[in-house]
């Protein structure tokens, strides 16, 4: 198989990614646009300003932008072939999407305990699918940085590979703009 | 017309082997088998849902089922032939065609490309289960909200209906990430885009309608099952909710799904009238760019869907004018193919009467289609069986007829052997026959006001003549198909050997014997053409006298001229599809098997992350026809 020799010369897995990010625009995009639909339809409360915690979500948001910049770093040290820093980044990749997570959970139980469910009215239908799925593709995300991390660990993870760790940053950086748009469309404009 | 004389030497078959080596395929060719033979299958299990179905309304009162198995029977025969019929028939096209046609070994994800068929046939197993634990789906294929809620459809039909119409979505997703780079980025050398056969970029434009349609519905139908399973509230009014959304959601999908299952048709039908009226597509980028515009307004039209919802004068103005544009980048389409025809030196074999019948009968469900752009004239044809005139003249006229083309033409370079040429020509005039005698007096009925969808009739309304005379049409069709099938088994018993290009073709998939060795092409080819074969075959001047010989892109060589490395078969995909219909098809019965299936393919996406694509004991293919 001569699969290194491509028509535009981008490797067929990054172009792949690509085209994924083309079709989860979609899936988001449908997502967000029932989110704002139903915006004030809700026939009870609690609505999105009695319950929405602005300060703590600005945080997680926070956190999550600065994974991205330890993903960034992360390509970089392995493209160097430096194992260290590497698994560094890695990490802190890991560190930082597993905080985010650690904030979602806390997010979720204390809108359950507050009284918004997922049945309790359409504000929690839409926001709890919508920035659940935005967790499970952050979840997944985390499941592949440990992959790698174990891969660099295993010494596996040398330039020639910096492909593996490519793909898996443009999802990252992906995942990471959603919420951008989620943490503004949600959260800011209420 | 005359064979060339490549190809000469049979090659062992592709197809040998036995099951496990069927189960475990990466060939882009063994999977669009696969998914044909799928496909075929399922057009009789959904031929048969429609002979019950104009049965039953025959003749008035009818009472061969009750209104319920009614409702399952519609409901299947529209959601299997639009999912199990037409859209695999076409990926099997794609998946046979495209790495043949762009000069590619295989596709870019041989073991993606076998994980989506084989999510994509789970998906088929779970939809007819249903049928065994007697609770089938019964809201229509589009599944309108309310019809479906666990209020008013508490049983499990619904259920099978959206988890298996939610796998098949990721196999449609993952097939068209798949197909869309190997379409951009395998091509061989020389081959632009403007270069590639009108096949591939109708093809590439309907993975690029999968990829943005597939998620929408993929989002619809969460909320249905969040619906449905946890008793959330996104489609019921009295929590403030809306049924239209689903209508919004299910048609920002359905409509530009109509064009993915009559794209690849445009596609099959641009590639056969050049070869059989001798002369090269008339105006084919116009063509290419009609299917761009298609598709690109395809996304901007799906509220005339539901003029009868109740938008208001706005939004039915705007989606009625869309709609009419959209009649115009056809209409080019047409003229195109016309214009192919026009003046050439047409030859008259099995494939072109099913591409000349397909412009005949799209063009009238073209022009119907035309009629309820407009929403006045839609609110009095909705919901009426002039609809069903129209859309049975759109997908079985135009599609399947196509589809049908499609298989005549290519089935020698798929088997090596040729379908029976007088056989061919019965099984399309009898099927032509079949399909108006069923199909145009439901234009009559619609407009006499008879509505969709009613199980039964009373007599004496004026219904009863045209029923009767669709019935009749409908085992007549039914005869047509079947000769097909005939066709299929005695060709595969006893047809006559295929050569490598028996219909003096233009493209690369015919520059290979019939059926293509493993590795497709022993020389990856330099294309220096459109019609890469004419030009070697006939020189620039497409002269048919003269043949050149200079030029273009010359026949494959019997053998391998460098070592051919193929990549390893793997169950992996299998596996790992296996557990994902698992785990969806789990959630009817509880938080085990979901985590089993969940688990299941966990493991098998890591094996195959892991699992280097070509493996010591991969088909290795040595220069002079040596092979390991």
């Amino acid at each position: 198989m001569s699969a290194h020799v491509t028509t535009f010369g981008i490797p067929n897995r990054k172009m792949a990614m690509w085209v994924f990010i083309g079709s989860e625009c979609m899936f988001f995009g449908s997502l967000i646009a029932t989110y704002l639909s139903y915006k004030g339809k809700s026939v009870a409360g609690p609505t999105p300003a009695e319950i929405l915690n602005i300060p703590l979500t600005s945080v997680s948001t926070f956190v999550l932008l600065m994974s991205s910049l330890a993903m960034v770093l992360a390509l970089d040290a392995v493209q160097r072939d430096q194992t260290g820093q590497a698994k560094l980044w890695i990490g802190g990749v890991i560190a930082l999407g597993g905080l985010f997570l650690a904030g979602q959970v806390y997010e979720f139980s204390h809108f359950y305990h507050e009284g918004l469910t997922l049945q309790q009215n359409l504000f929690g239908s839409t926001f709890f699918v919508l920035t659940g799925f935005h967790g499970a593709h952050v979840t997944v995300g985390v499941i592949w940085m440990a992959t790698l991390l174990l891969m660099a660990f295993r010494g596996r993870l040398g330039p020639e590979r910096s492909l593996d760790v490519e793909v898996a940053g443009l999802y990252w950086h992906f995942v990471d703009v959603v919420w951008i748009v989620i943490f503004t469309v949600v959260y800011l404009i209420q | 017309m005359s064979a060339t004389t490549a190809g000469t030497v049979r090659h062992e078959s592709i197809y040998s082997g036995g099951i496990a080596s069927w189960l475990t395929t990466v060939d882009h060719k063994r999977i669009g088998v696969m998914y044909g033979v799928t496909a075929l299958f399922y057009f009789i299990v959904g031929g048969v849902e429609a002979l019950i179905i104009r049965l039953q309304l025959a003749t008035p009162e009818g009472t061969l089922i009750g209104a319920e198995a009614y409702n399952q029977m519609f409901t299947m025969h529209g959601t299997t032939m639009v999912f199990l019929v037409l859209m695999p028939m076409a990926a099997a096209m794609f998946n046979f065609l495209i790495p043949l046609m762009v000069g590619a070994r295989d596709v870019a994800f041989p073991r993606l490309n076998a994980f989506s068929f084989w999510t994509f046939f789970f998906g088929t197993i779970l939809l007819n289960l249903a049928f065994f634990v007697n609770q089938a789906p019964d809201a229509g294929w589009f599944g309108y909200a309310n019809l479906t809620s666990k209020q008013y459809n508490p049983g499990l039909g619904i259920d099978f209906w959206v988890l298996s119409l939610q796998i098949m979505g990721i196999a449609s997703i993952a097939s068209a990430i798949n197909f869309t780079v190997t379409i951009l980025n395998m091509r061989a050398p020389g081959m632009s885009l403007m270069r590639m056969p009108l096949f591939v970029w109708m093809a590439l434009i309907v993975q690029i309608l999968m990829l943005l349609a597939f998620p929408v519905i993929t989002v619809g139908l969460v909320f249905l099952f969040f619906d449905r399973f946890f008793d959330t509230n996104f489609y019921v009014a009295a929590a403030g909710g809306t049924p239209v959304l689903w209508q919004h959601l299910f048609w920002i999908f359905g409509h530009p799904e109509v064009y993915i299952l009559i794209l690849p048709s445009f596609g099959v039908v641009s590639e056969i009238l050049p070869t059989f009226s001798r002369k090269p597509l008339f105006g084919a980028p116009f063509v290419i760019f009609s299917g761009i515009l298609i598709g690109f307004l395809g996304f901007g039209v799906w509220s005339h869907h539901m003029f009868t919802t109740g938008l208001g004068p706005i939004a039915d103005t705007a989606f009625s004018l869309g709609t009419m544009l959209i009649a115009i980048p056809t209409g080019v389409k047409i003229f195109n193919w016309i214009g192919t025809l026009w003046g050439g030196h047409i030859v008259m074999r099995t494939p072109l009467y099913f591409a000349v019948g397909m412009i005949a009968l799209f063009i009238v469900g073209g022009l119907s289609g035309i009629m309820h752009a407009s929403t006045p004239i839609d609110l009095q044809q909705h919901d009426s069986y002039f609809v069903v005139a129209h859309l049975h003249y759109v997908f079985f006229g135009g599609t399947v007829f196509g589809l049908f083309a499609g298989v005549y033409y290519w089935w020698p370079k798929v088997t090596g052997r040729m379908l029976g040429e007088g056989l061919g020509k019965l099984n399309f005039w009898v099927m032509f026959l079949g399909m108006n005698l069923t199909f145009f007096p439901m234009h009559f009925l619609g407009l006499d006001g008879m509505a969709r969808r009613i199980y039964t009739y009373p007599a004496g309304v004026g219904w009863e003549q045209w029923n009767i005379v669709a019935t009749i049409g409908a085992f007549v069709l039914s005869v047509g198909v079947l000769l097909f099938y005939l066709n299929v088994v005695r060709s595969l018993r006893s047809g006559e050997a295929a050569a490598a290009d028996p219909w003096d073709a233009a493209t690369l998939e015919w520059s290979m014997s019939s059926p293509p060795p493993e590795y497709n092409f022993a020389v990856i080819p330099n294309v220096n053409s459109a019609r890469p074969l004419w030009l070697y075959k006939y020189g620039p001047t497409r002269d048919i006298s003269k043949r050149s010989k200079e030029d273009g892109t010359p026949p494959q060589p019997d053998h391998p001229v460098e070592r051919i490395e193929l990549p390893s078969p793997s169950h992996w995909p299998l596996v790992a599809a296996a557990g994902l219909t698992l785990a969806g098809g789990g959630t009817m019965i509880g938080l085990l098997p979901v985590l089993l299936g969940v688990a299941v393919l966990v493991i098998a996406v890591y094996w195959w992350a892991f699992q280097p694509l070509e493996r010591p004991g991969n088909p290795v293919f040595e220069p002079g026809g040596g092979s390991g």
